[in-house]
């Protein structure tokens, strides 16, 4: 029931091929700080380089998966095609404009500013024109996925909205949430100064807008691959979705809760109140909770297709489980990737321990294990899976799909952990340079040619996943039948109004946002001389 | 299927819904704004809204703090747009200014003796290195009196005249030296980054003068002096914290480096 197959595919193609481009990027990055490259004498090209991955993988990648994962969602889940194709088709380009003008700048040495925008920093106002391109592109999506979802109410009334359609348009309101931010900062004070209307810009206000977005988006990147560990896989492997209330009750969580804690990554910024932070801290701790009811209601669904398949005993049933599925191997992949990083995570939120890998090397290792690898390998999968319905055409070769797994798998860990271990050891991040011939790091240097050695490993794998799909695009035709969701062990018949709609999770998000933004904001907005005159990038 | 049946407490998952997420942010808050500002031994609260005041960072200002600094410091503040594009008029101004300059910074710019050489430091740098001068916040027995009594608008000028003229080699050309490491790679682990990454063949940092065939003498006074606090107009103390990181050796290839290098490698302005 795919109706607009060249939409979702144009969508996953720029995705990933933006993708490819990024991470030879991160590749190249990783050997020019390691021991094993020699150093460049220029950390300015480091920085373009910087700016351009984090850009494509923080914005324009995960973003384009979860718009054209979204309309496939719409279109099959709710069995009915597209409405707004032409909104949909706009929203595209506009992102593909965006990306063109923000990379222009960024490849020209003009805003090297990396993606999180470093105010007082200011680069070429093309680059953060650009981001708004990409930003309101995806909004047209937010938009069509709601009115999608409000025409089909209409023709079914108090029907309960299938499950990957609940998540999926909660996904597009959180991220039409938290998106506001970053485009309050951009819009309001950034873009002002890049033109030129104004020479001074208040940093620490531009920090706390920028936090707004920065917790939600990591969950908004995170929603294709619950929708996927929920909607997916219990199918792909035989099994049910233990529960459907707990999943509903996930997605809500992650409404309410992801929003109003963004400040935990401001813990060492000197403008917010150490009450605010604590606050926040605090929520942090509450959005563990639909982590945890997921990994629970997954690790239940999963042993479910095990006993289906005659598994038995306490833990004999793991053996029972279809372990050559690519759909398996990802998800348990995806779920140690998430076990680990989540233990990290702990980490981080605790306004102490912070302090001790505040701006080290350990956060970007902890970001690329969460966010490059647990949640990216399940992109693998959704696109392997959704790949022959909308090609008409079979993935062949589900060996070297197996393969392509296990390199990310173990390409991710070889990279990651010995970059949590040297940021432990206090290696600053976001530094173009190490002289390992100093004896304060020269014992760091093995750590750091393993963890290039394991980016050498992702290029492979990753380069391997393009391979696949484009072949996947010339292999011979089959009718790959209409795509479907994974039914629950209870498919709910009738589901009580709250966990049927957002509204009432939507204006929760929005109050703690008021609660736990309002104050701070107000009073950096207000108080005079915290203003301080921009650098511009380049500029003499 | 309507608000009206959502929004109301008669709904069991709103009045939950509602009712856990205030209860959580209502002991969070008194948690965060009354216990534990009270649990910090080292802070005094005259009373509880004090207590909530300082952890909703009201702002405050500590009375008791004078910050008043002992020493003049630099009150410049530069931005790529602090000087008007230079006009023919405007240079001409400054050439007729600079002839009371000439005897120490040579009449095309270039110094014989060891007075830093002006012809094509980039404009922001002499107008900040004058006006640091004139207030006091660099000092110099001897060039302070040629600074103090400068107007705005001659120090404009002057600093379009010297931006204008050629680079022209130094005065007294030593052969070329092998870059040494400190102005390679800086020194990561220090907090330096690679001189020419803030002073001119990597990129320009707005203030940065380019250091390239200033006499050795010089550039070693200045580093020393910015070791020493001696000099300290610098903002945001970005070259002192720079200086003081380096060893006497590091300061002395520097030095020695920088003044054999002809002045082409620098960035041009743009
Ligand atoms: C009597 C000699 C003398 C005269 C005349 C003189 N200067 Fe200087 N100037 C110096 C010396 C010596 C220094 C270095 C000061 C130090 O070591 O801190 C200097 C430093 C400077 C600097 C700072 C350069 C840098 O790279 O930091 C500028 C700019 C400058 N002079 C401009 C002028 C201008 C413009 C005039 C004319 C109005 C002038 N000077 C007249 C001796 C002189
Ligand atoms: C973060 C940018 C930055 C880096 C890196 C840096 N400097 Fe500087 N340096 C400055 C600035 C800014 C000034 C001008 C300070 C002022 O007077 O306002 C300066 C001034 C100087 C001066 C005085 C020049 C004069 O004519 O007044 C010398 C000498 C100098 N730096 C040497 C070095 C050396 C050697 C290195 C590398 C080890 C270095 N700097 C690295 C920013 C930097
Ligand atoms: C081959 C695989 C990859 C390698 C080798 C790699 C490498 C790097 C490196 C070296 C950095 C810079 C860290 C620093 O200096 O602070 C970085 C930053 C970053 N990477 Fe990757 N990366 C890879 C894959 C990914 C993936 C798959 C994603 C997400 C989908 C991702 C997202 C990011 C982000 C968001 C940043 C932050 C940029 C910044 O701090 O400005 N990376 N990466
Ligand atoms: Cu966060």
């Amino acid at each position: 029931m795919l109706a607009n197959r060249k939409l979702i595919l144009a969508h996953f193609w720029l995705a990933f091929a933006v993708f490819g481009v990024a991470l030879t990027l991160g590749a190249w990055q990783m050997f020019i700080r390691s021991p094993i490259g020699t150093w460049l004498s220029n950390p300015e090209l480091y920085y373009r380089s910087l700016t351009a991955h984090g850009t494509v993988m923080g914005y324009v990648f995960p973003t384009l998966v979860a718009m054209g994962f979204g309309y496939a969602i719409s279109e099959s889940a709710l069995e009915q095609r597209l409405v707004g194709v032409r909104w949909a088709w706009a929203g595209f380009w506009l992102i593909v404009a965006g990306s063109v003008m923000a990379v222009i700048p960024v490849a020209l040495g003009r805003a090297s500013v990396l993606y999180t925008f470093y105010p007082p920093l200011i680069g070429s106002p093309f680059y953060y024109i650009g981001v708004v391109l990409v930003v309101v592109g995806s909004w047209i999506w937010v938009a069509l996925m709601s009115i999608n979802l409000r025409v089909w109410r209409k023709a079914h009334p108090g029907a309960p909205v299938p499950l990957a359609m609940f998540a999926n348009v909660a996904g597009s309101y959180l991220w039409a949430w938290t998106a506001v931010g970053a485009a309050l900062e951009l819009l309001l004070q950034i873009i002002p100064v890049a033109v030129g209307l104004k020479a001074t810009i208040d940093a620490g206000l531009a920090r706390v807008f920028f936090s707004w977005t920065l917790h939600a988006i990591v969950y908004f990147w995170l929603m294709p691959t619950y929708i996927a560990y929920y909607t997916i896989v219990p199918r792909a492997i035989g099994g049910r979705v233990y529960s459907d209330t707990m999943a509903r009750i996930s997605f809500i969580l992650f409404l309410v809760v992801a929003m109003p804690i963004g400040m935990h990554h401001t813990f060492a910024d000197p403008q917010v109140g150490a009450g605010f932070k604590f606050i926040h801290s605090a929520f942090t701790a509450l959005v563990a909770l639909p982590t945890l009811l997921t990994v629970f209601t997954i690790c239940a669904s999963v042993e479910i297709a095990a006993r289906l398949r005659g598994g038995r005993g306490m833990f004999g049933w793991i053996g029972a489980l279809p372990w050559d599925n690519p759909m398996m191997l990802a998800l348990a992949f995806s779920f140690v990737m998430l076990g680990f990083g989540g233990a990290g995570g702990l980490i981080n939120m605790s306004y102490q321990l912070d302090t001790s890998i505040h701006n080290t090397q350990w956060i970007t290792g902890h970001f690329h294990l969460i966010f490059g690898g647990a949640i990216v390998i399940m992109y693998f999968a959704i696109a392997y899976d959704l790949w022959p319905h909308l090609t008409g055409r079979e993935l062949i070769d589900v060996r070297m799909i197996r393969i392509q797994l296990w390199l990310w798998f173990a390409g991710m860990i070889v990279t990651t952990f010995p970059w949590h271990w040297v940021g432990i050891l206090g290696m600053p991040r976001r530094m173009a340079y190490f002289d390992f011939a100093d004896s304060a790091i020269a014992p760091q240097a093995l750590s750091v040619t393993f963890s290039a050695i394991g980016g050498f490993i992702l290029l492979i794998s990753g380069l391997l996943f393009l391979l696949i799909l484009a072949r996947g695009m010339r292999s011979p035709a089959t009718e790959a039948g209409p795509y479907r969701f994974s039914l629950a062990v209870h498919q709910p018949v009738t589901v009580p109004l709250a966990l049927n709609t957002h509204a009432l999770w939507v204006t929760l998000m929005i109050a703690l946002t008021v609660t736990n933004y309002g104050y701070p904001i107000l009073t950096l907005a207000l108080s005079q001389g915290t203003s301080v005159p921009a650098v511009y990038v380049g500029a003499q | 299927m309507s608000a009206r049946d959502l929004f109301t407490f008669r709904n069991r998952h709103f009045s939950l819904g509602v009712g856990l997420t205030a209860a959580i942010l209502v002991v969070t808050a008194i948690a965060g704004f009354i216990v534990l500002p009270f649990a910090q031994p080292w802070v005094q609260f005259a009373n509880v809204w004090d207590a909530i005041c300082s952890a909703a960072g009201v702002p405050q200002r500590a009375p008791s703090v004078d910050l008043t600094p002992d020493k003049r410091l630099s009150a410049v503040v530069l931005t790529s747009r602090t000087l008007p594009r230079p006009n023919q008029e405007a240079i001409g101004r400054g050439a007729t200014l600079a002839q009371r300059c000439a005897i120490c910074h040579g009449p095309t710019g270039i110094s014989r003796a060891d007075s830093p050489n002006l012809a094509g430091q980039y404009s922001a740098v002499i107008y900040k290195e004058l006006h640091d001068f004139r207030s006091g916040a660099r000092t110099n027995a001897v060039m302070t009196p040629f600074a103090v009594n400068l107007t705005d608008q001659e120090i404009a000028d002057l600093s379009n005249y010297y931006a204008y003229l050629p680079r022209l080699p130094a005065y007294h050309p030593t052969p070329q030296l092998p870059k040494p490491n400190i102005v390679i790679y800086g020194a990561p682990m220090r907090g330096i980054a690679p001189c020419g990454s803030c002073h001119g063949s990597l990129d320009n940092k707005t203030g940065s003068p380019w250091l390239e065939g200033q006499s050795e003498t010089y550039l070693k006074a200045q580093l020393q002096a910015f070791a020493t606090s001696e000099r300290r107009n610098d903002i945001s103390q970005q070259m002192r914290n720079i200086a003081r990181a380096m060893t006497p050796q590091e300061i002395d290839e520097a030095a020695a480096y920088y003044a054999s290098q002809p002045p082409d490698v620098v960035k041009a302005v743009d």
